[in-house]
Parts: C-alpha cells; sequence; structure tokens
C-alpha cells in the first residue's frame, strides 16, 4: 500500500524558495501568478494492508521525522488498497 | 572540563573545534563516532558544523536519530554542557533540545562571510570570558541560519533571558543590515532554560588564532578550559 505525505512550511513561515519560483515565473512572463509556496513530496511503499492503519502509521513517521512541526504541516494521502 | 566532539558522517569543522578546544584546555577532546552510546565522564559535549548527512530532509533532521543523540540527550538532561556551533545548532533544534528551526536564509544565499554578535549575557559558563554587550567577530558559513520560532516562543525566550547572540553592527547595533540571514529578532545564539545547553549560528571556533585573523572566539573556548 502506498502513502503519500505532502509535506509544506505552515502559514505565515516565510519561504524565499517558493517567493524566488514566484519572481521567475513572472520573469518569464507567466501573469496573475500571486504566491508561491514549495514543499516537499515523500512517497512510502507500506507492507500495511489496512488504509486506516497505513494512514496511522504515515502520520506518525511524519510528526517523528518527514516534517518538523514546529514549521511545517503535512498530509498523508493513502491508495493502492 | 572533559570535552568530547560528535561527529556525523557529513560533519566538516570537527577539526577547527577540536584546535579550538585543545588550544584553550591543553588536551585534546574526545572525538565521538555517532553510533557510540556511552558518554560517561565527559562535562562538555559539542555537535560541530557541517553538513550531517548531506542536509537529507532538513538540516540536522537525520544526526538528531542518530544513535549517539540518546546519550546526548541524557547528558543533557543530567544538567551537562552541550554546544552546538551552525549545523550543531540545526541538530539540536531537530532533537528539541533547543526551541525554533533554522530555515533557508532570507535572501537564499549561501553565506560566508563574518558577522558581529553581541553578547546579550555573560552570566553563563559558555559567555563568561566576555562582557555583557561586548561585540565580537565571529565567521558564518551556512545556507540555513535563519533563526525561526513562532511568537509565544520568541516571547519566552525573550522573557527568561535565553537569547545569547545577536547579530549586530561592529558598535553592537542590532540593525536588520546586521541581521544578513534574516533571523527572527536577529538571535544567533540561544540556550536551554538551565543555560548549559548553548546553539550558535556563527564558528567562534575558526577565530581563535592571529594566523587566521583573529582570536575573537577564544574567549569562549578559555570559558569552557577554565569550567
Amino acid at each position: 500500500m502506498k502513502a503519500t505525505v505532502t509535506v509544506m512550511l505552515k502559514p505565515g513561515v516565510l519561504d524565499p524558495q517558493g517567493k524566488a519560483i514566484g519572481q521567475a515565473l513572472a520573469g518569464l512572463g507567466f501573469a496573475g501568478v500571486g504566491e508561491v509556496r514549495m514543499g516537499k513530496v515523500i512517497v512510502l511503499e507500506l507492507a500495511e494492508t489496512d488504509p486506516a492503519r497505513a494512514r496511522t502509521a504515515a502520520e506518525e513517521m511524519a510528526r517523528k521525522l518527514l516534517a518538523n512541526t514546529v514549521i511545517e504541516g503535512f498530509t498523508v494521502a493513502v491508495d493502492g488498497a | 572540563m572533559k570535552a568530547g566532539i560528535v561527529l556525523f558522517p557529513g560533519i566538516n569543522r570537527e577539526r577547527d573545534m577540536a584546535i579550538a578546544l585543545e588550544r584553550a584546555a591543553g588536551h585534546a577532546p574526545r572525538m565521538i563516532w555517532h553510533t557510540e552510546t556511552e558518554l560517561a565522564g565527559l562535562d562538555l559535549i559539542v555537535l560541530p558544523g557541517g553538513f550531517s548527512y548531506g542536509d537529507y530532509l532538513r538540516c540536522g533532521a537525520m544526526a538528531a536519530q542518530a544513535p549517539v543523540m540518546g546519550a546526548v540527550r541524557a547528558h543533557a538532561a543530567r544538567g551537562g554542557y552541550v554546544l552546538g556551533v551552525c549545523n550543531g545548532f540545526q541538530i539540536l533544534t531537530e532533537a528539541g533540545l533547543l526551541p525554533g528551526a533554522l530555515l533557508r536564509n532570507a535572501g537564499l544565499r549561501f553565506i560566508s562571510a563574518d558577522c558581529h554578535l553581541r553578547v546579550e549575557r555573560a552570566d553563563t559558563m559558555f559567555a563568561a570570558r566576555y562582557q555583557r554587550g561586548a561585540v565580537f567577530r565571529a565567521p558564518m558559513a551556512h545556507g540555513d541560519g535563519n533563526y525561526f520560532a513562532d511568537a509565544a516562543t520568541l516571547d519566552r525566550l525573550e522573557h527568561e533571558g535565553l537569547v545569547g547572540f545577536r547579530y549586530a553592527t561592529a558598535t553592537g547595533e542590532v540593525t536588520p543590515a546586521a541581521n544578513r540571514n534574516g533571523s527572527a529578532r536577529s538571535i544567533a545564539g540561544i540556550y536551554s532554560p538551565n543555560l548549559r545547553v548553548l546553539g550558535l549560528m556563527p564558528h567562534p571556533e575558526d577565530l581563535v588564532d592571529p594566523l587566521l585573523g583573529g582570536v575573537d572566539g577564544a574567549p569562549l573556548f578559555e570559558a569552557l578550559a577554565a569550567a
């Protein structure tokens, strides 16, 4: 079963990489792009076959290692059920 | 005091730190590999600068989970001294031994330049050889040194007097221009509530010899050696 953990800086935490990407997009002529935020996607292959338990496990992994909850939030999506 | 320096894969400032400690103390510190778990007999554990585990995931995130960190946590819980410089500071925040986090520099660029640090309090073991309000020069070499914590945590640090050092001008003024990495409230270094764990972003260990252009960092290591 596959769990996808998306980690993003919390709202209000300065994201200079997102800002730089936004400026580069403007430089390329893409108009109408508001704030750009950059994050990480971590895909986990899990032996677990129960979606609820897989989600719980992935959330625990995110809290303990994958995200730094001082500055980052995360979401977990489970598929392959 | 007996000091040990923890070596994680990817760390590269451990020799600078060893030179600074040995120069002040007259004897070499113990080098500790990241898989070691027995740190008895040490008074001070230093987490030096570098790029532990290639800065994978987040700076210091992998090192914070290394086997040695259980012993470092136990040492800190016993009231032992811990100094984390640069990547070492990042590791201490990732391990939860100090609050907050070090974000990407506000200007996005890696900063390799000297800065000036203002000593916010001198009544600690680390800063005892400086005067409160004194300014000293220290080299910076980091891409992720932008100290961040939520407003409540920053207020608590200020209220409890746990801000050890701030980025300042050569004359000791805390200005936005002197705060080149964009750190919250110009914070360069913070203490734990018992003042025995210090995380510091710049490198005092790299300014302890006149041949390198100054000895501004020497008082910190002399204080450690004398304690």
